[in-house]
């Protein structure tokens, strides 16, 4: 029950607010961006891309008008170009490393040219599907464990090499946090699922609603497979851990951003005033669709100042716009209401040393509490780590932080059969570094079971190029 | 996928990209890389005599925000030791046996020196030889290049010398810088030459430096003409090569050069009958990499038009390059102008006032000014959707006129019999 509910929109407004935030180019103008772009030679879009998307040539074969060979110089790379291409954080990574940064020129749009060439993909499915296929069986079986990116990822490189993969998923729908996760107006769920398919198009069996532990003994799975790949993302979203937190009218931001990308808009209920706790960028998801969705007032709590805030620039810009309203070094301390939440309690921070993360660590201000009506509180703190499911279930070595531990470059756990990769590895980054793990865990894989050493990554295939080039050495970012 | 092989008069290639005899192709080193890479074949950087070269050599034209739209060269033949170049060549074919090599040569206008350097060639493997009758610059001074392939008798000539001793398939690259290409072809030819190779670079002054008056590209002030290549010398090398390609008296095969910087270009030279093309500009812009997108572009685009190999398509174009006096004069085309997509620019009414037909007006509509033809006036000369900035905006449209098609040659025939015959075409104004 939420107190008092924001008014309706009309359907018309919901469709503009949910309307693609970064829409797709017309033909015209896409090939004149991609006639902008200069051909960097080992190019630094290409380094700063953690799939190593070789984006100078996919740009060049827009401009040639070689779709099929720009599609799938992406999708070779990463498979899932075409989400990777809606709402990876471009300016901190291909468009950030742009070399007409360094010359006051706007970057290249690298991510809307990506959206275009992918985009005609799948547009033309029938004609372009027949572009990948699964290997020749090689009779080797491999288990992902998690329906998301990493695992995506992992067994799509790992099924046209031939090897029969299996997906095991606990979720109803496949695809992970690109399904359930992304805000609406970056990415539908439909879209993601679109990735998925081509995932099983390659041969890849998804076993949906299906948890190892409970559905699959792990002894049956190992047995069964020559290889696991652990691909479980993260749990549910970290506790306030303050009174009041069970009131109605709390939810958390992951269950909210789900809920909003399965229902009708119109069946969402937001309440009238919205305080989201936490500023990562699943906070600006969770401020932005309330305030689009009709929410008079979003207030975005966070205890540290706007330097620290871990959201992107691009992102805090979105929230901004949205008219969401930032309250910096302020902490929640209760959540106060007779059933349903009435408002939040709330202290002033101030900066002190700075603490094992590095940051200046926030410290209350004494008698400085004050309280915020509110009638919905949004939990953004980030989400749990998934250690204990690791080490339990899985038997896993996990950091102390609860994030599993892999070799860096093959991403092989402490038991040498299974692999991981994506959030439950890196605590929680984007959709492209999921992608990355399970491309690069493919490829170890595959150079265990097999001993052969395929190029699975742009990394690989630039360095050939660069020393086929004989230029000078270079490091990888 | 498609079969991407070539054979071009008796040089067999895996795909029908070839490096030209340029700075890119300038040693074996180079050569052997390129190959790593994707190319089919490389005419070396020209052989002969020993030369000395300038400093400040190639000058760029930049369009707009272009760069090196048209690029320009005074550079020489290789610097290199003959002896040099040799020994790589033997190298570079014995560890890429399946990829094609040409040498270029270039020798003094003399018999035995001719064919002494042709039977030195003869032995290194190479699986042919071009015979550079085309630089402009420099070499052309001293009585080679462009001063053979500029004089019919003396191409048939030394083409002659070189195919008395020469083992291996001989091309001979044309010039453009002659007023009718096709006598040069028909030299060759007659010489037995296996093949054509065309076009050589354009005679070219770059532009000149308005505050000390020297030409680019500039040597301690002065400057001489150079070669013109790169993608605006397209359009004259497209023509050339259809011109030999179409003369009953040359029927040889064509190696297409100038301005080739896409698969999509040289889909266009094979159209007109090349069987091989050869690309330098684009390489020397942006490196041997670029061989990667024209070889999946060229192999996509046989696939989706169902030519399993090149011979499927090589040529197809050329029965639809006509003689103008062929046309069909009762053809009608009249501009249409999608007044949704008209941004408002008026370039096209501009265009057309001065400098065409004063066939698009302005008119008030949605609150702004927009075009709209006038159909009587439009003599369908499609300037205004070339100038337009919206693609798709302004479409030429054909307009059934219930007249049977006529061409000049027709109406002529035509006259002949009746004096009084209706002519074809339309009134302009």
């Amino acid at each position: 029950m939420i107190k008092n509910l924001a008014p309706k929109l009309t359907d018309a407004e919901y469709e503009k607010n949910f309307a693609d935030i970064n829409p797709p180019f017309a033909p015209h103008n896409s090939k004149m961006e991609a006639n902008r772009c200069l051909y960097c030679f080992d190019a630094p879009c290409t380094r700063a891309c953690p799939t190593h998307i070789d984006i100078p040539a996919f740009i060049k074969k827009i401009a040639s008008g070689n779709m099929r060979g720009s599609a799938k110089e992406i999708i070779d790379a990463n498979i899932l170009g075409m989400s990777c291409g809606r709402i990876c954080p471009v300016d901190s990574l291909c468009e950030g490393a742009c070399v007409y940064n360094e010359r006051d020129t706007e970057a290249i749009e690298i991510g809307r040219l990506q959206r275009y060439s992918i985009d005609w993909f799948y547009e033309n499915w029938d004609k372009t599907k027949h572009m990948f296929k699964a290997g020749k069986a090689n009779g080797k079986k491999v288990a992902c464990i998690g329906g998301g990116p990493s695992s995506l990822s992992a067994a799509f490189y790992l099924a046209q090499l031939g090897y029969a993969v299996t997906i095991y998923d606990k979720n109803d729908k496949p695809g992970g946090l690109n399904t359930y996760g992304i805000a609406r107006y970056k990415m539908s769920a439909a879209e993601a699922l679109k990735e998925v398919k081509l995932v099983e198009h390659v041969g890849v069996k998804f076993k949906q609603k299906c948890e190892i532990g409970k559905d699959v003994a792990i002894d049956k799975l190992t047995k069964d497979n020559d290889a696991i790949f652990v691909g479980v993302g993260l749990g549910e979203t970290e506790d306030l851990g303050i009174p009041g937190e069970d009131l109605s009218g709390v939810v958390d931001a992951i269950t909210f951003i789900d809920e909003l990308k399965h229902k009708k808009l119109r069946d969402v209920r937001i309440g009238r005033r919205v305080a989201v706790i936490g500023a990562g960028n699943t906070s600006v998801d969770a401020a932005t669709q309330s305030k689009r969705l009709g929410a008079e007032m979003v207030m975005v709590l966070y205890r540290r100042s706007e330097e620290e805030m871990p959201a992107y620039e691009y992102e805090y810009e979105i929230a901004k716009k949205d008219g969401c309203v930032y309250y910096f070094l302020t902490a929640p301390k209760r959540i106060v209401g007779k059933g349903a939440v009435e408002g939040i309690e709330c202290v002033r921070m101030k900066l002190g040393e700075p603490d094992a993360s590095g940051r200046p660590s926030p410290e209350p201000i004494a008698g400085s509490e004050f309280i915020l009506e509110c009638d919905m509180v949004i939990k953004s703190l980030g989400q749990k780590k998934r250690g204990d499911f690791a080490k339990k279930v899985l038997g896993l070595k996990t950091d102390g932080r609860g994030r599993i531990t892999v070799d860096e470059i093959t991403m092989q756990t402490s038991k040498p059969k299974f692999y991981a990769g994506g959030d439950c590895v890196n605590g929680g980054r984007e959709v492209v570094n999921a992608v990355a793990h399970g491309k690069r865990a493919a490829w170890a894989i595959h150079k265990k079971l097999s001993g052969e050493d395929v190029d699975l990554d742009g990394l690989w295939k630039n360095e050939t190029i660069r020393r086929k080039a004989s230029t000078a050495e270079h490091q990888y970012a | 996928m498609a079969d991407l092989s070539i054979n071009c008069g008796g040089i067999k290639s895996p795909n029908p990209f070839w490096l030209a005899s340029a700075p890119p192709t300038n040693s074996g080193a180079q050569i052997q890389r390129a190959f790593d890479l994707g190319w089919g074949g490389a005419v070396w950087k020209t052989l002969g005599e020993t030369i000395i070269n300038v400093n400040s050599r190639f000058w760029s034209l930049d369009y707009g925000p272009t760069r090196m739209m048209g690029f320009n060269n005074i550079e020489l033949i290789t610097a290199r030791p003959w002896d040099t170049n040799i020994r790589e060549i033997i190298e570079t074919k014995k560890k890429y046996p399946k990829n094609a090599i040409i040498v270029s040569l270039m020798i003094e206008s003399k018999r035995e020196s001719w064919q002494k350097a042709v039977k030195e060639v003869n032995d290194t493997g190479c699986d042919g030889i071009e015979l550079n009758f085309g630089c402009p610059h420099g070499m052309s001074e001293r009585g080679m290049g462009s001063a053979v392939g500029q004089v019919p008798e003396y191409t048939k000539m030394i083409t002659e010398w070189v195919k008395e001793v020469a083992e291996v398939p001989v091309l001979v690259k044309l010039t453009p810088n002659i007023s009718n290409v096709a006598v040069v072809g028909r030299a060759a030819a007659a010489g037995k030459a296996d093949g054509i190779s065309l076009i050589n670079t354009v005679n070219s002054i770059m532009g000149i430096n308005l505050d000390n008056f020297a030409p680019y590209p500039s040597v301690d002030g002065k400057g001489s003409h150079g070669g013109y290549c790169g993608p605006a010398v397209k359009p004259i090398a497209l023509n050339m090569v259809s011109t030999i390609a179409k003369d009953a008296e040359i029927g040889i095969p064509i190696s297409g050069i100038g301005g080739i910087a896409t698969w999509q270009d040289a889909v266009e030279f094979m159209l007109l009958g090349a069987s091989s093309v050869q690309v330098c500009t684009a390489v020397m812009h942006y490196g041997y990499r670029i061989v990667e997108d024209m070889i999946d572009g060229l192999s996509n685009w046989m696939d989706e038009k169902g030519y399993k190999k090149c011979t499927d398509f090589i040529g197809k174009a050329l029965p639809n390059i006509k003689d103008w006096s062929d046309l069909n004069l009762n053809y009608k085309l009249v501009a249409r102008i999608n007044s949704d997509l008209c941004i408002g620019c008026e370039l096209c009414h501009v265009a057309a006032w001065d400098g065409s037909h004063q066939c698009i007006d302005l008119e008030m509509g949605n609150g702004h000014r927009v075009p709209v033809i006038n159909d009587p006036e439009c003599v369908g000369c499609n300037l205004c959707m070339l100038v337009c900035p919206v693609d798709g905006c302004i479409q030429m449209v054909e307009v059934p006129t219930g007249k049977k098609p006529m061409s000049w040659h027709q109406y002529q025939a035509e006259l002949a019999k009746n004096p009084k015959c209706e002519p074809p075409g339309y009134i302009e104004h």
